[in-house]
Parts: structure tokens; sequence; C-alpha cells
């Protein structure tokens, strides 16, 4: 069919609009939408054809039903994107297309020029998911079965004689219903963890979270497309560390001081309770502005070398810049250059989250 | 395509298609001869993706208009059970999984369309061979794929589309500029003439002032001196088919020249569908809901007749359904005139009981549908028909957009916005008015548009992109004239950058 043409046309254009604009939607982390699970909308510049058309206050119709004049009858969506905008930023029209996550890690992956990861020995984990294979008399109405309930319904009907081939009626009635119901399979899987960590302290603004949850975003992204399962943890630490979840994680502002290694041990005790490193696949990435007290240091380096290094794929530490400057715990990390599964960048800013995700994906490990 | 997967009916929706045929033709209803083949779901919505032409040209929006249907089938929002194609013979494609009755309602349906077609007059100037035109079409411009390369065809056709609603509907009707004739030879050799005073009469000298009234000399000279500006003005009138004049006018290539013509061929085959859509689709359902409710139906059939005819005329309070005005508008038409509620007598009259009962028994009421189907277009249709009681009787309303809480409200239930706000949207097919002014601005070759404004802005993101890409046509600069912020502005585009020129206030 000549259509399948003109598709794959289609979404090879939007695939090179996309790697055209990455680092752009990289840095701006919020143009990305969520449409549901696997869904992510794109706002891609001058994909649809431009016509000359009516703007904003043009956007008035007739419509039919009850209610008076002031009654809201629909949401708006911005056209223009707000007063300023107009004008101000020209040949600024947007198609949103929906992308799959998978798509947009492999664009990720093929401009990043991301190596393949390969898990570790794993053809002996299993992991247990939910299959609608079976059929129950009784369930939620949602996952009511239309064609069995009403097969059912005409078998009744047939057998008790009160179906007219002339007047078919079929009804069900409660005993005819069925419903969708799941089985537990067990299923051979590669398993990932992230563990992510952040230094909460004073000295880290918006700003500095806005740019982790950005880079997390994109981190997220690229595992999800590796492995098939992912589970993500959250640490916060000022001078003491607890595991959050994920809203707490971006939202949390804490005025402490600094101590790395107490996010180090309630790490390294995640990894020895849940996830034994002989079943899952590991990555730790830690965010902070590196201004450590410094006679935590030693400790820190202590725990990270024998505790976590030695179960964890990869271990991503990101320095960001904070208003207060840089501190100096990245330069106690200098033994990475030995240690492959150890890797360092600093993110001074926005910009900067592209070329960290370069370096800390590039390992494959 | 068509041709090559055509398979006929099977032997029991040929044998409605037979009875419903014979239906139609008994109400009067005129078609061409009419095909309808059975098509799976994928490719009913490749065809309607194509704007039902199979062999159309390739591009890569109508992949994304089949994603677009694609998905919403896939996902249960929205199914197309027909497709009816504007040429004789006509072409109607049906859904394979719709049910029987469905299946009757859509062929009723579709004879519908086809009398619609062939005898709107609004229809009568388009290609009865679009079919075979359609597929020319794509040959072409496959052909020119394979010599200049896809991309870059694609990225021309992408201007030219950007270009295609600058037509004049009403062109096909009019006669708008008398051809040059080739025996005109005054023109060649005019110009020591032209700058002459306008023509004297003889006249002794004391009549003189008499017979050659200065006042009527000074008009007469400055008639002569506009003449002469228009003359030189290219063109000499503002010119609605932008895309006529672009192609007479820009420096193109012999295959860019084909590729926008057929663009422009094809925008005028489908303009007559924009312009009827209400009226189309109502005469579609009057007909289906007729025949169907008269003679189609059978007993047990009446359940999912119901329930497929409602779920049609549904309609949201964001938007108004086509088939819904379109069907009520004609029905109200009809039982108007059978009562004879039209005319001096009937308007003028004041006595709101005597006008709630009024019926002269007249009769006329489907003489009067069938001549209403041959002559309107909607925009004349709701002009003409739209009354106030209609309005009332299905709760019509205008709505606008309240920023404060970014919200579609309703803004009124006044009788003359209403009608107002939805001729509006039919003028010009909803979209803004524009013509080339000067085809030689500023005597460097440029192109100036002029949008003639009525009250709404351009979107400036869409006009911009726009320009950019008529420049990739005209190979000059572009400039639009349009108001924003109540301030005169130009929009142009050098092919560098673009720029917004303010000159001055509106005058009211």
């Amino acid at each position: 069919m000549r259509i399948e043409h003109d598709l794959s046309r289609f979404k090879q254009i939007v695939r090179g609009k996309i790697r055209q604009n990455l680092r752009k939607y990289v840095t701006n982390g919020e143009m990305i939408g969520r449409k549901g699970r696997d869904l992510v909308s794109i706002p891609i510049p001058q994909l649809d054809v431009p016509h000359f058309r009516y703007g904003k206050n043009g956007n008035g119709g007739v419509g039919q039903g009850d209610g008076e004049p002031g009654t809201p009858i629909g949401k708006g969506d911005d056209g223009e994107g707000g007063a300023g905008a107009a004008g101000s930023d020209p040949g600024a029209h947007l198609l949103e297309v929906e992308v799959s996550l998978e798509e947009l890690a492999a664009i990720l992956g093929e401009e990043l020029e991301l190596p393949r990861i390969e898990p570790k020995g794993t053809a002996n984990i299993e992991q247990e998911k939910s299959r609608y294979t079976s059929i129950r008399r009784s369930g939620p109405e949602s996952l009511r079965h239309f064609k069995r309930t009403y097969m059912e319904a005409l078998r009744r009907q047939i057998s008790s004689n009160t179906y007219v081939p002339d007047r078919p009626r079929v009804v069900p009635i409660r005993d005819d219903k069925r419903y969708r119901a799941w089985n537990e399979v067990n299923l051979p899987e590669a398993n990932a963890a992230i563990i992510y960590m952040m230094d909460v302290s004073g000295s880290m603004t918006d700003d500095q979270k806005e740019i982790v949850r950005t880079a997390a975003f994109w981190l997220d992204t690229w595992l999800r497309s590796q492995y098939k399962g992912l589970e993500r943890r959250y640490i916060i630490h000022d001078a003491a560390a607890k595991e959050v979840d994920e809203e707490t994680f971006y939202h949390t502002r804490e005025s402490g001081g600094t101590r790395i290694s107490s996010a180090y041990r309630v790490c390294a005790e995640l990894i020895n309770r849940t996830f034994p490193p002989s079943e899952w696949n590991i990555y730790c990435f830690q965010f902070s502005d590196g201004d450590n007290w410094g006679e935590d240091n030693e400790r820190s380096l202590e725990l990270l070398k024998n505790e976590i290094l030695p179960h964890v794929n990869l271990f991503c530490y990101g320095q960001v810049e904070s208003p207060y400057g840089s501190g100096e715990f990245i330069r106690s990390l200098d033994f990475a250059e030995d240690e492959p599964r150890l890797v360092t960048a600093e993110i001074e800013n926005k910009e900067a989250v592209y070329g960290c995700l370069k370096t800390f994906l590039g390992t494959g490990a | 395509m068509a041709t090559a997967t055509f398979e006929p009916l099977p032997a029991n929706l040929a044998e409605i298609q037979v009875k419903i045929e014979g239906h139609a033709r008994d109400y009067g209803l005129d078609f061409y001869p009419t095909i309808f083949e059975l098509i799976d779901a994928d490719q009913l919505n490749a065809i309607a993706a194509y704007g039902g032409f199979p062999t159309r040209y390739p591009h890569w929006r109508f992949g994304m208009e089949f994603e677009q249907l694609n998905k919403g089938y896939t996902y249960g929002l929205q199914k197309i059970y027909e497709l009816v194609i504007n040429n004789n013979p006509c072409y109607a494609y049906l859904m394979r999984c719709n049910s029987f009755v469905d299946q009757k309602l859509v062929m009723a349906h579709v004879y519908g369309h086809c009398d619609f077609f062939k005898n709107n007059y609004w229809f009568s100037q388009t290609n009865r061979k679009m079919m075979d035109e359609m597929a020319n079409h794509g040959n072409r411009i496959r052909r020119y794929m394979d010599r200049f390369g896809v991309d870059t065809v694609e990225t021309f056709i992408d201007a030219c589309l950007s270009v295609e609603d600058l037509i004049d509907i009403h062109s096909p009707f009019v006669k708008r500029f008398d051809q040059p004739s080739r025996y005109d030879f005054e023109r060649a050799h005019d110009e020591d003439e032209s700058t002459g005073a306008p023509g004297r009469f003889h006249s002794k000298d004391y009549m003189d002032s008499f017979i050659n009234p200065p006042h009527v000399l000074a008009a007469e000279a400055d008639k002569l001196r506009q003449q002469q500006v228009k003359q030189t003005r290219f063109p000499p009138e503002p010119v609605r088919d932008v895309m006529l004049f672009v192609l007479e006018n820009a420096p193109l290539r012999p295959w860019q020249l084909d590729v926008l013509s057929i663009v422009r061929d094809e925008a005028y085959y489908f303009a007559p569908q924009g312009q009827t859509k209400i009226m189309n689709e109502g005469w579609a359902s009057y007909w289906h809901s007729t025949i169907m409710t008269r003679q189609g139906l059978e007993a047990a059939d009446v359940v999912n007749y119901c329930d497929h005819h409602s779920g049609t005329l549904a309609s949201s309070p964001t938007k108004l359904n086509p088939y819904k005005v379109g069907i009520e508008l004609f029905r109200d038409i009809e039982d108007r005139w059978n009562k004879g509620r039209f005319g001096k007598e009937y308007d003028e009259c004041d006595d709101w009981s005597k006008k709630r009962d009024w019926d002269t028994g007249a009769g006329l009421g489907r003489q009067k549908i069938f001549e209403v189907r041959k002559i309107h277009n909607d925009l004349t249709f709701i002009d003409e028909f739209l009354t106030l009681d209609f309005c009332r009787q299905h709760k019509l309303f205008s709505f606008g957009y309240n920023p404060a809480n970014d919200a579609y409200e309703i803004e009124s239930r006044e009788f003359p916005k209403i009608k107002q706000q939805l001729l509006f949207q039919l003028t010009n097919l909803g979209r803004p008015m524009i013509s080339v002014r000067d085809g030689n601005y500023k005597n460097r070759g440029e192109l100036f548009l002029e949008h003639t404004f009525g009250g709404v802005e351009l979107k400036t993101s869409y006009a911009h992109d726009t320009l950019a890409n008529l420049y990739a046509l005209w190979g000059r600069p572009v400039h639009i004239e349009t108001v924003l912020d109540g301030t005169r502005t130009i929009l142009s585009f050098d092919g560098g950058e673009h720029q917004t020129e303010k000159c001055g206030e509106v005058d009211e």
C-alpha cells in the first residue's frame, strides 16, 4: 500500500526534526510532555504546512446546547502561547507529535552515539508479571468481556427457549457476565535499579534541582530502553540522609551542611537489602555541588570504594555549579580514571546536561 | 489501485444497493452511476488520508493524516463509515466491518451525496474525471521525484501547499479580467498620447467655458491620470488567486510550474466541498433518514439504525455538527414551505398565535429543498434560511475564548450575533482574505500581499512561516500588509530574516 511509504516518510521527518533539535529538548526538559506510561508528546517546530490563518481572537464559534452566557464549555488550548510570545519568536509554529519513549531513547542513543548496554548475568533472573489470560465470573465492569458475556447470554436464551431468531434481543443477566482476569507469570528479564542521590543542603537551589531533574529524565529514558524492568530509588541528604519518593526528592530543601558519606551509607544499605547485585544491574547517580565537609571526604571515599563500587554497573557523580561556586569533592574522585565504573562530570548549567549524558552513558556499562 | 483491488459487492449488499438506488430515484434524486467498494478499516483510513484518491501523489502529510486517523480508529474515538468521491462515475467506499444495517444506511447516505455533487451549482465546474486526473498528477509528481530527488520535490510541494488556500473560489464562475486581445495594437504606441490632456470639443471662444467646462475637464484629467496609474500597476486590480499570480509570474522551472499547477487544480477541486459541508452532509442525512425510515428498515434493524443515526447527529457544545444543522435546516425549510410560512405576508404578521398556526397548505416543501440544494452554498444557505425560531429551537449560542479563565465560554444567545459568527466562519472557508496588490513592489520585483482585515488578526507565527514558503516560490522578498494590535503592519521576509514594520493606525 502506498500509504506505508508516506507514513514512513512522515516518521522519518519527525525523527530528523527531533534529532536536529535534540540538544534543545535535552536542556529544556519541560518541552516534553508525558502521555501515559510509554508515550511522550514533543512539540516539533515547522512540521505541519503553514497557512495564513486567524490568530487568537478568532477562536470563537457557534455551539449547541444548554447554558447561560458565561458558562464555560471547554478548556482553552493555547494557540499562540500567551500574549507576549506573539511576534517575539518568529517561525515558532509547533505541532505536537507523539513519540514512544523507546523511539526517543533510540534517537538519543544515535545522536549521542551511546553504546548498547550489555546486561550482566541475567538469564536466570525472573520477574513476576500479570497477564490477562483467563476469565472469571466476577470482576469489575471495566474488565467485562463483552463477547463472552454475550455468548453466555445467547447460550442461556437458546437453551431456555426464550430466543426468538426473528427478533434477536440478547440481554445478559448477572450470571452471564464474564470478566477478564490475570495470572501471574514468571518471565526471565534483565532488571536494573537506578539509585539517585541528591544533596539538598542549603547551597542547592531550585535551578540546580531543575538540572538534576532534566538529567534524570534522560537517564531514565535511556536505561528504560535497555532494560525491561526498571526500579528507581531516591536518596536525599544534607548532613544526614534518607530514602524518599520521587516527589519529595525534587521538592525538598534543607538548610544543613553536607555530609556525602551519609548518602553513601544509605545507598549501600539499600543495595544490600533490596537489590542483590547478582540479580540486579545497579546504576547510581549522585548530584551535589561538591561542597562536602572536609573531614567527611575520607569516610565517603572508603564507603564508595568498598561498599558501593564493587556492586554496581556504574556510579556517576555529577557536580552542579551552585550560586556559591563549585566544591572540591570532584577532585577527591580523581581516581575515576583508573576505575571504569566511576564517572564524574561537572555540570555548570542546563546546557551542560547534554554533554554530561554522553559522559555518563558513553561507557556502555 | 482502485481498479486493481476492485471486487464486486457481495450478493446481499449488491441486492440492497439495487433497492436503495431504486428508492433514491423514486424520490427524484439524480446521480451519476455509483460504484461501491468494500474495503478494510486500514485501507479506508489510507484512502481518507489521501482525500479519497488512492492514486494521489506521494507526500509525507498523507502519512501524518493516516497516522492520526488510524490512531483515532484504534482507540475507538472515531470511525469512518463511508467515503464518497465527486466523480463520474461516483466512487463510494464502504467499511467492510460495518453491520448490515449500517451498510444500508450508508448507501442511502451516499446517494444523497452523489445527487448533491451532480446537481449543486458550486460543483458544476469541478472535474468529473478527477479519479483519472489525480492518477495523472501522481504519475507526474513521481516522475519529477525520480528525476530531481524526493526531497527537492517534496520541499517544493510543501511550499505550494502553504498557499493552496490562496485561491479565488468564485473565479470558476466569473470572468475576472478581459483577456488582452492579440489585435489590440493601441497599447504599443499610446505612450506619447496617454500623457495628453482630455479631449476638448471644438467651440467658439465665447462658448468654450460652456462646452468645455473647466471643472469637467479637470475631473476628466484626473480620471485619465488614475487610469494611467492603474495601467502601470501590476496587477491592475488586486488578485485573489495568489497561486495563479505566482504561476504566471514567478521565475520557476517547468517542473515546478507543473507541480504548482497540480496543487492549485486540486485546491479548486476540493474547494466546493469546503463550501458546502453543512448542506452536503445535511442533504445526505436527510435522504438516508427519509429512505431508511420509509422503506429501507426492517423491524429488527430499528434499534441499530437509531443508534447509528443519533450518533451521526450528536452535537457537542464546542463544535457545531454539520450533519445536525444541515438536516434540521432542510427539514425546517421543507416544513415552512409546506405550510406556506414564507413571503411578505408571513414575515409581516405580528400575531404570535396566528403565526404559530400558520398553514396555507402550500405543499411546496420538497420542491423548495431540491431548489435549495441546487443553488446555495453554506454561506448563502445559512444567510437565507437560519431563522430566529430555528436558533431558539436548537439552542444555538455563540462562544468565545475568555483568557481570564483560560476557557471557552458561552458568549451570547442573541440571534444576530450567532448568525454573524456563523457567517464569519463560513466566509472564505473561514480563512483570511488575502490578495496580491503589487507584484513589483518598490519597483524591485517584490511581492506585496494584502490581508483584507475583518476584525480578526492573523496568527503571526504561521504568517511568518507562510511568507518563508511563499518566498521559496516567488524568489524575491515577499510582504503582507495586515493589522496587528490595531496598527497597520507589514510583515516581510527577504530570504534571510523576518521583518515587522508598523505603518500607522487603522483608519476606522
